[in-house]
């Protein structure tokens, strides 16, 4: 239970619907034990509303404006509740399924959300897993994606992949370099792999994936090993099956 | 009937090839047949004229014996003694002929020299009316070719509208499931709007289910359907979706695939107003020029925000559509600047309902 509140629950509504946030307000308002923190109307407000409450618990629109839902979830960290709300999203319902994560059909039910609830309640306090892997499991098959939302403080930044130059491994973090400028997230470069699209980008090393545009020319680098020049001058290791895997690119292009 | 015959152009052509086959004969008969220019001349192009006709008779034989189906020593027999018979016709009228200019005095004595070309013409009439057995097979397996092609054509044709009509029976449910979430939020906070909403939805709901047979419907009826569907969102996203429309100056008349626009209009939803935050302009507008209709539907976009997902499939279903309909007679741009997504539609105007046309 949250201790810093008079035992109060605390919660974030974040919908960019006017309308869907009034029925989980009226919903949540029958629960004296919650206290609605803030109402968000998008993902932006929703980042810097956690930051500044640090709620509990957030009820959790998937479909909003430039952030989704998911890449809300992403930003908060994994020390908050979530339940999500969609109207109709199979692949997100499937994952919210695998994943164990609770959520909530538009239109909402009384009865469904009472017991979304309660789960959610006897859950508060726990380590929820890793956002990405989850956001990764609702996106359509084939479906990779266009850019990378990472956060700095309360500061939210959107990469378009295609301006992406490289990631490299960082102990828990990558770091992202786009445009001259180096951006942290917490995610494992194994599961930024994934979500990366393979005809453009390539795990040329342990620690390095490679946007495949941005790379100029290859240079033999000691006997095993190569170096990936990029259009910015920066050298890249390649291992010896990084360089396989730029090549079957190369061939799958010409 | 037969094919060389019509249209009237093709009879032409066919008569033309005849010239040069007539012009070998005429030198054979005059050069090596000794009977002289003029004498050859006018033997020969009369009966090159009746000859002609006569060959044409091969498209029955070849009808009659195809020549997928047929054993080679059938068609050998079939158009062999065809060739004997109807050659051996053709020299004895040419006697006939020879016998009855002879009694010109010009010609006199044209019977006699040509007794001996005899086997000559009918030698070449043989091998004529073989030529033409040929021909005719190339015309027949031309046929046939173009038949299959058409065939696989209409079956292709068959199977898009087919797809077609699936795709604009279905009611996206994210549409549907979000419409319902409003309508139970009105519910509380302004029953009479949440009444509304629901005739909305049950009419939307009900056009679209009508529109399932229909090959096409007037405008209005589109734009009806589309201003319900935009009043709906508009409970949804509130002050976030402004709309404009702009059809004053194309006739209300003009017919158009049903669900046509609706793609169209959803996508500016979805992929334009729904990634706003401060949302945008959804315009509809139109006009006639030369005959042609002209639609356009522009909303505003976050250029910054992911790509047409299915918006892509949306745009290409309408493009499909508008060629299955009016082949090269329609066209479709699509531009996105300066914030601003457009699809521009322009089709035949056809004020006539092509449906009753068409049963």
């Amino acid at each position: 239970m949250n201790m810093k509140d008079a035992n109060k629950i605390t919660a974030l509504i974040v919908d960019d619907e006017d309308l869907a946030r009034l029925v989980l307000r009226e919903l949540v308002q029958t629960h004296p034990e919650i206290a609605i923190a803030a109402e968000c109307a998008n993902g932006f407000e929703a980042v810097k509303a956690v930051a500044e409450h640090k709620p509990d618990l957030i009820f959790l629109d998937v479909q909003m404006p430039k952030l989704s839902g998911f890449d809300v979830l992403e930003l908060i960290g994994t020390e908050t509740a979530v339940i999500f709300v969609t109207a109709y999203d199979q692949y997100a319902m499937r994952a919210f399924e695998v994943h164990a994560v609770d959520y909530l059909l538009k239109p909402i039910g009384r009865e469904r959300f009472e017991a979304a609830l309660e789960r959610a309640k006897s859950r508060i306090g726990e380590k929820f897993p890793p956002a990405p892997e989850l956001a990764a499991a609702a996106r359509p098959p084939k479906q990779f994606l266009d850019r990378i939302v990472v956060r700095d403080g309360t500061r939210v930044t959107l990469i378009p992949v295609r301006k992406l130059d490289y990631a490299e491994a960082q102990d828990d973090y990558v770091a992202l370099a786009s445009e001259g400028k180096k951006h942290l997230k917490q995610q494992t470069i194994a599961s930024l792999e994934a979500c990366l699209d393979p005809e453009q980008f390539v795990r040329v090393h342990r620690s390095y994936i490679v946007n495949f545009e941005k790379v100029v020319r290859i240079e033999p680098y000691g006997k095993d090993s190569r170096l990936a020049i990029l259009a910015d001058g920066t050298r890249l290791p390649v291992s010896k099956a990084g360089y396989a895997r730029l090549k079957t690119l190369l061939d799958q292009r010409t | 009937m037969h094919p060389l015959l019509t249209p009237i152009s093709r009879f032409g052509l066919y008569l033309l090839a005849w010239i040069p086959l007539a012009g070998i004969l005429v030198y054979l008969m005059a050069v090596p047949g000794r009977l002289g220019w003029l004498d050859a001349t006018v033997l020969i192009i009369p009966l090159c004229l009746i000859y002609q006709f006569v060959c044409l008779s091969a498209w029955y034989s070849c009808k009659a014996a195809p020549i997928q189906k047929s054993t080679g020593q059938r068609l050998w027999l079939t158009h062999v003694l065809a060739a004997a018979i109807l050659s051996l016709f053709w020299v004895l009228l040419a006697r006939l002929l020879a016998y009855g200019i002879s009694e010109f005095p010009a010609f006199r004595g044209l019977n006699g020299r040509f007794a001996s070309q005899v086997p000559v013409l009918f030698g070449a009439g043989f091998l004529l009316y073989l030529l033409s057995v040929a021909s005719h097979y190339v015309i027949l397996a031309i046929e046939d070719s173009n038949k299959a092609e058409v065939r696989v054509q209409e079956s292709s044709i068959l199977a898009r509208d087919a797809e077609l009509k699936a795709l604009k029976a279905q009611v996206n449910p994210h549409f549907l499931f979000n419409s319902l979430n409003s309508i139970s939020a009105l519910t509380s906070l302004d029953p009479a709007k949440a009444r509304e909403m629901c005739i909305l939805l049950a009419e939307f709901l009900r056009m679209t289910l009508g529109l399932g047979e229909k090959t096409s419907v007037p405008l209005s009826e589109e734009l009806s359907l589309l201003r319900r569907y935009l009043a709906i969102e508009k409970v949804r996203f509130g002050a976030r979706l402004q709309m404009e429309e702009d059809m004053q100056q194309v006739s209300s008349a003009v017919q158009l695939p049903p669900l046509l626009l609706q793609p169209l209009v959803e996508n500016a939803i979805t992929h334009g107003i729904a990634n706003l935050p401060d949302g945008g302009t959804v315009r509809l507008s139109g006009h006639s020029h030369n005959g042609r209709v002209v639609l356009a539907i522009e909303n505003t976009f976050d250029p910054e925000s992911t790509p047409m997902r299915k918006g892509g499939l949306g745009l290409k279903n309408v493009r499909e559509r508008l060629e299955a309909r009016y082949g090269k007679e329609a066209s479709m741009r699509v531009s996105a600047e300066n914030g601003k997504f457009r699809v521009d539609l322009a089709f035949p105007a056809d004020t006539a309902n092509t449906e009753e046309a068409k049963n």
